[in-house]
């Protein structure tokens, strides 16, 4: 009987067969923890009484509240710098980077098995990885035993084929998915993104596809590797650790779901879910007062390069903030040497050091009562950055920056 | 078994609702942490909810984020059991790995706030004394209730050193 990417990749580290529906423990390749999650992991890990640290890659990441807003945070990652010392293990500071990026530019390798105390683990699934979030005790027994416990998941295959218009991009494919199946549409289960669209979509796009799996409530959201996954390892200076990983053609699903690309327009996630989808039609000129393009969902170069476009045309529109947030310390750099930081500077953006922002409502940008956010990022739910009072709206690169532009909601296409 | 009062929610409560990003810096602080659970959801509801109180919600319940003071707090806050018509998955683990009871139900509608319930968890039985009303469940794995028993997976680890399942 055929596999599903999820079936062979767990079968492979529990060293026996298993299918969709099993409990078994599996071996772990790389695990990590953010700021916001690590330190109970950390008082975890001392309580179940584990002294060493067994994954091959096991990774503290300060990203979330970083540079540190106030004292219990800076204790917070203090807890995360002595851990890391004590341990001897890697530790990954403010400005660097959001841990999912990094994941995916250095350590995550087709076939792995990943898990982060942090749900956008899922992520790493664009390079061919069964990467999953998990909470603090379940990384703290990852990191103590260097095992997890899991149910293969059944999986739902998504395929998605014709080309994607002008003006939409891999983020209104994954918000218009995810508002066809819901918040809950794949609950335990894996989604796997196939057919020509992702075929063609770039490595980065893809990390936007799988970035988002877990909004439909997905454990993982994985794509066949191909030439593209093998280039961009070797892009980041690691191509040895390219290996095929796809599916059997007899693979039993739970589920196929078909969508032409070619017949869709760009779309949003209006507060507060993010499946509450409409096209950008629908919320056209809706006042904005600040809009925030980066994230792990898309802070790429790609994302940038789409948004500078825009911006170095049209410019921004007086009263709106606009706020970038580069993914990398890489990322920053690449941005700085192609001229797109100078084209967002000079247009009246606020540039944020490589991180998360003010994805999560910790610091850089949390909105007023009353006001309207578009942001990049993948969740919207009441309060998510910071204060219930305010309105998210999720949107691509390209509808965020057209509608920096105008200083309303604004549909891409206008603006190509 | 478990007893105790009803509080309603609706689907989709989300780890935001339940433990905000504005609170980020007591996450090392649970007990300051809890004094803000699910706030977003219902403003009141940290300051009304009483020791062996019941959550019963909609669907959905814990989508979002892998952070598992939300379990952690709910449970502080006295909470005994959380049932809903589903479960986000990590916060389906987490709660289990915590020791906070889950319960899924698809006939939570016809439960209302302030109705008694009663619940055996090994047994798959849930039985609202108000309404004089019983329903069954399928019980979680036998090693699902032993974690739960024990108080959470740390306790289970000390236990036993390792996965036994
Ligand atoms: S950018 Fe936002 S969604 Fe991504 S890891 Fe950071 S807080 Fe989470």
């Amino acid at each position: 009987m055929g596999k599903t990417m999820a079936e062979k990749i767990i079968s492979e580290h529990v060293g026996k067969e298993v299918k969709a529906g099993e409990i078994v423990v599996a071996g772990v390749d790389v695990a990590f923890v953010q700021d916001g999650t690590g330190p109970l992991m950390v008082e975890q890990f001392h309580k179940m009484g584990f002294d060493s640290v067994k994954p091959k890659i096991a990774i503290l990441f300060i990203d979330h509240a970083a540079p540190s807003p106030r004292k219990e945070l800076s204790n917070a990652h203090n807890v995360l710098r002595g851990f890391a010392q004590q341990k001897n293990i890697k530790l990954v500071e403010i400005g660097e980077g959001i841990s999912h990026q990094i994941v995916a530019e250095k350590y995550a390798k087709p076939g792995d098995l990943i898990v982060g105390a942090d749900s956008h683990t899922c992520t790493a699934g664009a390079l061919g990885a069964f990467a999953t979030g998990m909470g603090s005790t379940d990384l703290a027994l990852a990191f103590g035993t260097g095992k997890v416990w899991l149910k293969v998941p059944e999986t739902i295959r998504v395929e998605v084929t014709g080309n994607l218009p002008d003006g939409v991009c891999a983020k209104d494919l994954i918000i218009k998915i995810i508002g066809d199946i819901g918040a809950d549409g794949a609950t335990y289960k894996a989604l796997e993104f196939v057919g020509d669209t992702i075929e063609n979509l770039s490595m980065e796009s893809r990390l936007t596809l799988s970035n988002m799996a877990v909004e439909a409530g997905a454990k993982a959201g994985l794509i066949p590797t191909d030439e593209k996954t093998r280039a961009f390892l070797r892009e980041h200076n690691r191509e040895e650790d390219y290996r095929e990983i796809a599916p059997d053609h007899d693979a039993i699903y739970e589920r196929i779901i078909k969508i032409d690309a070619s017949s869709m327009e760009p779309v949003v996630s209006k507060p507060h879910t993010v499946d509450n989808v409409a096209p950008v039609s629908a919320v056209e000129g809706t006042r904005i007062d600040q809009v925030v393009i980066g994230t792990c969902t898309n802070g790429r170069m790609e994302d940038l390069r789409i948004a500078a476009n825009i911006l170095k045309k049209h410019g921004k529109a007086s009263g709106v903030r606009l706020i970038i947030v580069p993914a990398s310390q890489k990322i920053l750099l690449d941005a700085i040497h192609e001229g797109l930081m100078d084209i967002f500077v000079q247009c009246g953006a606020t540039i944020l050091p490589p991180g998360c922002g003010p994805c999560v409502g910790v610091h850089g940008g949390v909105p007023g009562d009353g006001e309207k956010v578009l942001s990049t990022q993948n969740r919207n739910f009441k309060g998510r950055m910071g204060n219930p009072k305010a309105e998210i709206y999720l949107c691509s690169p390209a509808t965020a920056a057209a509608s920096a532009a105008k200083g309303v909601i604004t549909d891409p296409r206008k603006l190509l | 078994m478990l007893k105790g009062r009803v509080w309603k929610f609706g689907d989709n409560i989300s780890t935001d609702h339940i433990a905000p990003g504005r609170y980020f810096h007591l996450r090392s602080n649970l007990p300051e942490l809890a004094k803000h659970v699910l706030e977003d959801a219902r403003e009141d509801f940290p300051e009304l909810v009483q020791k062996g109180d019941i959550i019963v919600a909609g669907k959905n319940f814990g989508l979002g984020s892998s952070r598992e003071h939300a379990p952690r707090i709910i449970k502080l806050a006295g909470i005994s059991c959380v049932v809903a018509k589903s479960f986000a998955r990590i916060f389906f683990r987490n709660s289990i790995n915590v020791g906070l009871p889950l319960v899924e139900l698809q006939e939570t509608d016809e439960i209302d706030e302030g109705d008694i319930l009663e619940i055996d968890l090994r047994r798959g039985t849930l039985f609202n004394i108000t309404k004089g009303r019983g329903y069954s469940f399928e019980p979680l794995p036998s090693f699902v209730l032993e974690i739960l028993e024990l108080g959470g997976i740390d306790e289970y680890m000390k236990k036993y050193g390792d996965y036994r399942f």
